[in-house]
């Protein structure tokens, strides 16, 4: 802790484990000991197989759910003593999520979906909550889309709203989970560059986690989760 | 801080319960059917019955008093036994002459001063024979203070012929009587009230009150002649009351009875099959309220159930972005509330539009109003209905585990 690096962290997990089912003949740990570090400017790649406990992990550090035992800490706020309540509103302030299948709500149109995060924290948006979700729009290519419903464009424009949509509370760090899974390789190269723009411009942390060998090498950091532990090429080097 | 929690309260959770609500057309549409049906039934219902009670009450009680107070009846007086004796007892009951009550005046001025009595009228009535010619009916005498009798009874309205007069030897006879000894207006009625007691009265005015018993015998003098006929000077039998809420009639009566030491009856006493019929009745609507509501109730909660499960990955999502379980809670419950409000409305609108029918195309046996405060009352009933049902359904939502509830396909 005397580290003054180690203060600049966005996000900090000392010994992280995860144990499902306990006490039931189903138990089992699906994380081991996992230590990471995240500083802000970075843009992480988290691979691995189906089942070595990546979407455990982006869980957790999604204060989704919490670890059986380890440390967490976001932004140096210890996540672990927190209770639902606290952990929604930090997850509110500082997280902002992409997931695979894009997930707008249907019942909203795009603008509405990039005001989202800001609604559920203060209610009706103000002007420059507006001014700041159309600006949003505007970077991820979708200026002139605010009043179209979810279901009237296409995959990769989606993607880029719910881009938008985890930018609008400026959050410290930004998960992306499998964001490309589902789109055409030239939508995706499109989806990873906006993430490396968002990641320099906003210089939020970004974790991505993928399945996509090609994307991930294009990360400054790429980190291999294999049977609930990172692979020893864990702390793999920067690069450009 | 308040104001602003509950414009918030009432903005993001309002706005999200109303695109999930929109989000199902056909699915809120239904329920709404099913809500509205249920409450046109209870509103029309209550109003139904309400108007009926209020019809039979007032057709009933339009012909007698609520509380009738008399003297008590005479019983035989024993000395106590004396000691270790034995009293073996003949009692024949006492024929109950007709008696007047005693300082019945100060009864009147006491009643009058009880701020839950409405009118109050002295009578004296008693039973005579009737002749025209040849021809003889019995009769109840009654003699009355007319403007005082008129709040009890309102005979005035129910005349048929003639007007409202009597004293200076002019009576008031009802249709069945006028009808048995042929009698019409202006017509001479000689009454006899036994052991010499006659008087030769004018007909000014022929009533219907629509109770066969009461046109076919009751004769209206004033009270000065009856007095007289019945040999009761400055006397008087009976003292009529009404009350101003006539189920407490029974109350006022005991205690009418407790502080002048008299016999009160109520009408309650008096028609007990007609309370009986009445109670019955409002048990009946009430059980038909209570079970058509809870069918609503059911329909919204089951509905409300299944959108929980339509929208589980929304709820993972808005989870993800921040929402807390409370929010997610409280979107459940208003979708709940605004069912139940919403359906009320179109519901109480149709039962109003039913009752409006009954009255205009109905068989017109009687009017139905409809109070102004039964719609909004079933309204807000409705409304908090809602809300209960979405209670389990909003729970189940709350507690969705956000991890899981994202990838929910």
């Amino acid at each position: 802790m005397s580290d003054p690096a180690s203060r600049a962290a966005v996000l900090r997990l000392s010994a992280v484990s995860k144990t499902y089912h306990i006490a039931t003949p189903q138990e089992h740990e699906v994380l081991h000991g996992i230590d990471l570090r995240l500083e802000s400017g970075e843009l992480a790649a988290l691979v691995g197989p189906s089942g070595s406990g990546k979407s455990t992990l982006l869980n957790l550090i999604g204060l989704l759910d919490t670890p059986t035992s380890g440390e967490l800490y976001l932004l140096e706020h210890p996540t672990q003593t927190m209770d639902d309540a606290g952990r929604t509103r930090l997850r509110n302030e500082a997280i902002g999520f992409v997931f695979q299948f894009h997930h707008l709500i249907p019942a909203f149109s795009v603008l509405e979906n990039v005001l989202m995060p800001l609604i559920l924290r203060h209610g009706k948006p103000g002007a420059d909550d507006i001014e700041q979700a159309q600006s949003l729009l505007a970077d991820v290519g979708l200026a002139g889309f605010g009043a179209k419903k979810p279901s009237q464009i296409s995959g990769g424009e989606q993607q880029r709203v719910a881009i938008a949509r985890a930018l609008v509370t400026r959050p410290a760090l930004l998960l992306a989970d499998e964001p490309t899974g589902n789109l055409d390789t030239q939508s995706a190269d499109r989806i990873f560059e906006l993430f490396r723009q968002v990641n320099s411009r906003f210089q939020c942390a970004v974790l991505i986690v993928t399945h996509d060998n090609r994307l991930a090498a294009r990360c400054s950091r790429i980190m291999s989760l294999v049977d609930g532990r990172f692979h020893s090429s864990a702390s793999a080097s920067h690069r450009p | 801080m308040i104001p602003g929690a509950v414009h918030r309260f009432l903005w993001t959770e309002g706005l999200i319960a109303v695109r999930f609500l929109f989000e199902n057309v056909m699915q809120t549409l239904l329920i709404l059917v099913g809500i509205a049906g249920g409450v046109a039934v209870i509103v029309f219902i209550t109003a139904l019955i309400t108007g009926l009670q209020a019809n039979i009450i007032e057709r009933t009680l339009g012909t007698q008093a609520h509380v009738r107070i008399m003297p008590l009846d005479e019983v035989n007086r024993q000395l106590p036994p004396a000691d270790n004796a034995m009293i073996l007892l003949l009692d024949s009951p006492r024929a109950q002459r007709l008696r007047s009550i005693n300082n019945w005046q100060a009864i009147r001025d006491m009643l009058d001063a009880a701020p839950d009595i409405q009118a109050v009228s002295p009578v004296v009535s008693g039973p005579a024979l009737a002749r025209r010619g040849t021809a003889r009916a019995s009769v109840a005498l009654v003699g009355i203070d007319p403007e005082r009798y008129q709040e009890i009874i309102a005979i005035a309205p129910s005349l048929i012929a003639g007007r409202f007069l009597v004293g200076d030897g002019h009576a008031l006879i009802g249709t069945e009587l006028a009808r048995t000894l042929g009698l019409g207006l202006g017509d001479k009625l000689r009454l006899d009230a036994g052991d010499g007691r006659i008087a030769v009265v004018d007909v000014a005015g022929i009533f219907e009150l629509g109770v066969r018993e009461l046109d076919a015998r009751f004769v209206y003098l004033d009270l000065k002649q009856t007095q007289t006929l019945l040999d009761l000077p400055g006397g008087i039998t009976v003292i009529d009351t009404t009350v101003n809420d006539i189920f407490t009639a029974d109350r006022v009566a005991a205690r009418i009875a407790r502080l002048s030491g008299l016999r009160a009856e109520s009408w309650m006493e008096t028609n007990g099959q007609l309370l009986n019929a009445l109670r019955s009745q409002s048990l009946t609507t009430q059980m038909i309220r209570v079970f058509v509501g809870i069918s609503v109730a059911f329909g919204i909660a089951s509905v409300l159930a299944v959108s929980v499960v339509q929208h589980t990955r929304e709820i993972g999502i808005l989870r993800a972005m921040g929402s807390s379980r409370k929010q997610v809670l409280r979107v459940f419950l208003v979708q709940g509330g605004l069912l139940g409000l919403l359906g009320s409305a179109i519901g109480a609108g149709i039962g109003w539009a039913l009752v409006q029918a009954f009255n205009t195309l109905g068989p017109g046996l009687f009017f139905i109003p409809v109070p102004l405060s039964l719609i909004p009352f079933a309204m807000v009933i409705a409304c908090l209905t809602g809300v209960l049902a979405s209670a389990l359904p909003a729970r189940r939502a709350a507690r969705l585990d956000p991890a899981v509830a994202i990838r929910y396909v």
